[in-house]
């Protein structure tokens, strides 16, 4: 991990922050300067509500170097309320299992800590289950 | 676009080899295409392969395997596409020849995977998918395809034991293959007691981590050398977003779609007429968005043509007829060449006991990432 690059994302990773596209109203997560609805530029920042629900999810088992520590763990992809899909793990999962559909909101968390590497403990945004009000 | 010919074919066991490195490998597939077309040496080399830079610690691997080969002074370079990279490779090499650039050339498709420790591999897998998007969260490659299997059943209701018969089939046929990495039968009670890698895939979907290196060579012109001419009639890349999120629908390989769609329009064929698909089966749910995309079945069919028999060597649709990536194992950069090398034994009837009846017309489809890009070949027997 590469302190420049985590920097630069500080935006998209701490904020779901996205962009709205000026021309066709569509919702864009993370920001990509050309719409992928329309094609026309879109550099209108949009912050996300964190909002969405469990679209597809898998547990990890055999962790890529530098996620070994966390083993095992649960990726999902969620769909946000407002349209797109974000990739990001699950957290803070109490006794019901995992579904498709399953609500969940977005908080910051610890994604990974480079150690040895570079030294850097990177944060970013986790999903975890939607509280019972 | 002047025709273009397979004139020299070349491959190694697919393996956990220690005693080979990636060039030495590549070098002897390499070596044994070169004998095998008898042409001597071609006027350039086109080397596909996904981590020589990460796992090996070497870019340059073109220029690498031109010195290593002897070709002195001639054109060389290395493509990346991810699992792809055999593929595109190859057809690198028959665009060069086919708008005149050059006459012969010789493709590579060599991978080394095995000298990595599992966590370090897992992580240079994971580099196909979108760095800040996918892999920075701890996502790896089996992850992905997890996502994409348990959406597809979740969207078409099928069990993960009705994946089953990809596996079974992948092994059948990779028995009589001698150049296969996993040559045991398997049945559906080891496949569904199988250990969970990551959930739903476990280890009987997945292909494994191996190293191997295959190679042909490409020529304007056919060779007399007692064997049957084999031509390419059709060569379509296509791409789609990188991430899998950024799809319109997941489960639903539309750059697969598009890619066998251009080939069947090359070609003027339509999937009925293909004799044999070596689809891209590194896990159990590619094989069925692949048989879907291509057009065999309708969207969320794949399992049940599986089910019913169909994909078996002898039957409407033969997949992985030499073992797939399945059985015959997925040194990553290498596989589009296997794929390509194993159609031009089939179209040649030099398949063994897994020879396809109907041997005209095959195809490949070899898919790089999670379907961010893919490259689907037909080969035509003269
Ligand atoms: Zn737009």
């Amino acid at each position: 991990m590469e302190v420049p690059r985590i920097w630069r994302l500080k935006k998209q990773r701490y904020a779901l922050q996205g962009e709205v596209c000026p021309h066709c109203q569509v919702k864009i997560f993370p920001p990509r300067d050309v719409c992928p609805e329309c094609g026309g530029e879109a550099k209108t920042p949009f912050s996300f509500s964190g909002q969405g629900e469990v679209y597809s999810y898998t547990l990890i088992s055999n962790a890529p170097a530098g996620f070994e520590e966390q083993a095992p763990y649960t990726v999902a992809m969620v769909k946000l309320n407002e349209g797109p899909l974000v990739t990001a793990q699950l957290t803070d999962l109490g006794d019901e299992p995992v579904r498709i559909g399953m609500p969940v909101e977005m908080v910051t968390r610890k994604i990974r800590n480079d150690g040895d590497e570079r030294g850097m403990i990177v944060y970013g945004y986790k999903f975890r289950p939607v509280m019972a009000k | 676009m002047n025709k273009v010919f397979i004139v020299g074919i070349g491959q190694t066991p697919v393996s956990e080899s220690w005693d080979k490195s990636l060039k030495e490998l590549a070098g002897d597939a390499g070596l044994m295409a070169i004998e095998d077309a008898g042409i001597g040496y071609p006027d350039g080399l086109f080397v596909g392969n996904m981590m020589a830079i990460t796992a090996n610690h070497q870019a340059q691997f073109g220029t690498l395997m031109a010195d290593w080969l002897g070709f002195h002074h001639k054109p060389a370079l290395a493509v990346e596409t991810a699992c792809s990279s055999g593929s595109s490779a190859f057809r690198m090499a028959l665009m060069a020849i086919a708008s005149g650039e050059m006459e012969t050339a010789l493709v590579i498709g060599a991978e080394k995977m095995t000298d990595s420790p599992g966590s370090e591999i897992t992580a240079s897998l994971a580099t196909a998918a979108d760095a800040e998007l996918e892999a920075d969260f701890g996502l790896s490659f089996v992850g992905l395809n997890a996502l994409l299997m348990r959406r597809y059943m979740h969207e078409y209701g099928w069990k993960h034991e009705d994946f089953s018969d990809f596996s079974i089939n992948a092994h059948a046929n990779a028995a009589h293959n001698p150049n296969a990495r996993f040559r045991n039968p398997i049945t559906r009670d080891s496949f569904t007691r199988s250990p969970m890698i990551s959930d739903p895939i476990n280890l009987l979907d997945a292909s494994p981590v191996s190293d191997g290196a295959a190679a042909i060579i490409l020529s304007s012109r056919p060779i007399q050398n007692g064997r049957k001419p084999v031509s390419v009639v059709a060569s379509a890349s296509m791409t789609d977003t990188l991430s899998l999120q950024h799809r319109e629908k997941a489960v639903h390989l539309k750059a697969a779609e598009a890619s066998a769609k251009t080939a069947y329009a090359q070609a003027g064929l339509s999937p009925s007429d293909i004799g044999l698909f070596e689809y891209h089966d590194a896990f159990s749910i590619m094989s069925a968005l692949s048989l879907e995309a291509a057009g065999f079945c309708a969207p969320g069919e794949g399992p049940r043509l599986a089910k019913e028999g169909k994909i078996k060597f002898n039957s409407d649709i033969p997949v992985a007829t030499m073992g797939g990536l399945k059985a015959r194992g997925h040194p990553v950069g290498a596989t589009g060449v296997y794929q390509l090398v194993e159609a031009t034994l089939q179209l040649q009837g030099l398949a063994g006991p897994t020879q396809v009846k109907r041997n005209r017309y095959a195809m490949t489809q070899n898919i790089g990432g999670s379907g961010s890009n893919i490259v689907t070949h037909i080969l035509q027997s003269e």
